[in-house]
């Protein structure tokens, strides 16, 4: 079609005109995909790694859970949210829907079988390369589980990266749960289904340029992180 | 899991006194209606709008489960349902404006310049000529459906034929209709404000059954005990003061009047 080139011009002229409303998008945007990262990380990540190091009932099948949660529909995570924090749902009293908050919930719940599942990978395949290494220095069951961590930084940069396209790629949820409501819970997705609902692609498809771009700076500042030790990324 | 935990920490009061949670519709919100008008409100009363735009189906339904303090919708039977229901103290008309039916330029069924919506559709499915339906039991599909009514034509016999269902809100169901040439109804504010006309133009406009009222309804205190009920109020008497009606008529899209102030 005929809008990419005006696509591309409007892309530059909102990043480059600042404009107060868009930058309040912009940054609930971040605020919600990040903390929501954060929060899964901060769950996914000793989870994943207890499921790959510890023996314990129930592993097999909270793995399994974590494995097959990772292609919840968000559009079905936000319809459940709704139902719970509805004003006559049973959590409607904490007054949470519509809000920020609740947006960072959904999220939260859809990257955390992420993170865990794939952080479950990345320490399976550390164990097998420190295991024996660390048993054989004596070390406790939790040194050992702190240490593969570390060791596996650059791997787990990588789980929380992807943890954090499907946060920013998400629009089913945070779209019911948020309401998309003006300067209060808007975010880059929420405001690119508006725009193509109105007609405005090319508007709409800027947005979606904006979105790329920050996904590409978030990306290319986790690149630098990692590169002090690459070699550490393959071992062998 | 953890989150229940996570959940005393976020937990807090609902939105303050001075803000109202409007359920209302695509149409109003997509032509740019609320951001003329809810300044104006919020200068007048210190109350701040939220505005939650759902198919006028959903906005009830969320309004009935007390996620909103107060209805802006258009689906006149839908919405005296949910009043009769107890869910809402009243309904109050509010404004109204007119449906369209809009087609592409090549015109397959010959209906451009009709006036009659009744006759324009008849000869549609007489042609098996593409149709593209809501399909969301929006205030736009119900009215929809009640002329495929008017004409005695069953069209969702033909769903997944000529007559597509769309499930998706008024803008989505225009940049379907204009990427596969298919005639649809829009509300003449969407269509005004839309970007993505195409080849597209209205074929069908002025026949009474067309006509789209809007109305206002105080979501029902005793039903929902935790709605900003005074404000919910406020937003009522306003839109239906001299004040409220005079602003929905100084609202233009392009120099053209879209909504027409009719409150009693």
């Amino acid at each position: 079609m005929q809008d990419f080139g005006q696509a591309f011009s409007q892309a530059f002229a909102l990043v480059a005109g600042g404009d107060p409303d868009f930058l309040q998008v912009v940054g609930l945007s971040l605020r919600v995909s990040l903390s929501a990262v954060a929060l899964a990380c901060a769950i996914g990540i000793p989870l994943g790694a207890a499921l790959a190091t510890l023996r314990f009932p129930g592993r097999g099948i909270i793995s399994l859970f974590a494995s097959a949660a990772m292609g919840l529909p968000p559009v079905v995570v936000g319809l459940a949210l709704y139902m719970a924090f509805s004003r006559t749902g049973p959590l409607g009293p904490l007054g949470l829907l519509y809000t920020p908050k609740l947006m960072i919930l959904a999220q939260t719940i859809l990257v955390t079988p992420i993170v865990t599942a794939l952080s479950q990978a990345a320490v399976t395949e550390l164990v097998r390369e420190y295991d024996e290494t660390l048993r054989a220095m004596h070390a406790s069951r939790f040194d050992r589980i702190g240490t593969l961590l570390w060791e596996g930084r650059p791997a787990l940069l990588t789980v929380m990266l992807a943890g954090m396209g499907r946060a920013f790629a998400e629009v089913g949820a945070v779209m019911i749960v948020g309401g998309n409501i003006n300067h209060v819970t808007r975010v880059m997705t929420t405001a690119i289904a508006l725009e193509t609902s109105r007609g405005e692609l090319a508007l709409a498809l800027a947005l979606g340029l904006v979105l790329l771009a920050l996904s590409l700076t978030l990306n290319g500042a986790v690149m630098i992180l990692r590169r002090p030790e690459p070699e550490l990324a393959h071992g062998n | 899991m953890r989150l229940a935990a996570l959940l005393s920490l976020v937990a807090a009061p609902a939105l303050a006194d001075n803000t109202i949670i409007v359920q209302s519709t695509t149409s109003t919100q997509n032509s740019g209606l609320y951001d003329y008008l809810l300044p104006l409100f919020s200068d007048a009363t210190g109350i701040t709008a939220h505005v939650v735009a759902v198919g006028t189906g959903q906005a009830l339904k969320n309004a009935e489960n007390c996620d909103g303090d107060v209805l802006l919708v258009h689906a006149k039977p839908a919405e005296e349902a949910f009043v009769a229901a107890g869910f809402g103290k009243a309904r109050f008309d509010v404004m109204y404006n007119d449906f369209i039916i809009v087609g592409p330029e090549a015109d397959p069924a010959h209906i451009a310049g009709g006036q009659d919506a009744v006759a324009a559709l008849t000869a549609i499915a007489a042609d098996q000529a593409l149709f593209a339906s809501r399909g969301d039991d929006s205030g736009t599909n119900k009215a929809e459906l009640a002329l495929w009514a008017a004409a005695g034509i069953d069209a969702q016999a033909a769903s997944g034929t000529w007559y597509k269902e769309l499930g998706a809100g008024m803008g989505e169901t225009l940049n379907a209709a204009v990427g596969m040439g298919a005639y649809t109804i829009s509300d003449r504010a969407t269509w005004a404000s839309f970007g993505n006309k195409g080849d597209f133009a209205v074929d069908v406009e002025g026949d009474p059954a067309l006509f789209n009222q809007y109305g206002v309804i105080v979501v029902d205190q005793t039903h929902c005990p935790m709605v900003n009920h005074a404000g919910a109020v406020a937003f009522q008497d306003w839109l239906l003061s001299d004040a409220g009606q005079t602003a929905i008529a100084a609202f233009r899209i392009d120099g053209a009047q879209v909504f027409y102030p009719n409150a009693n």
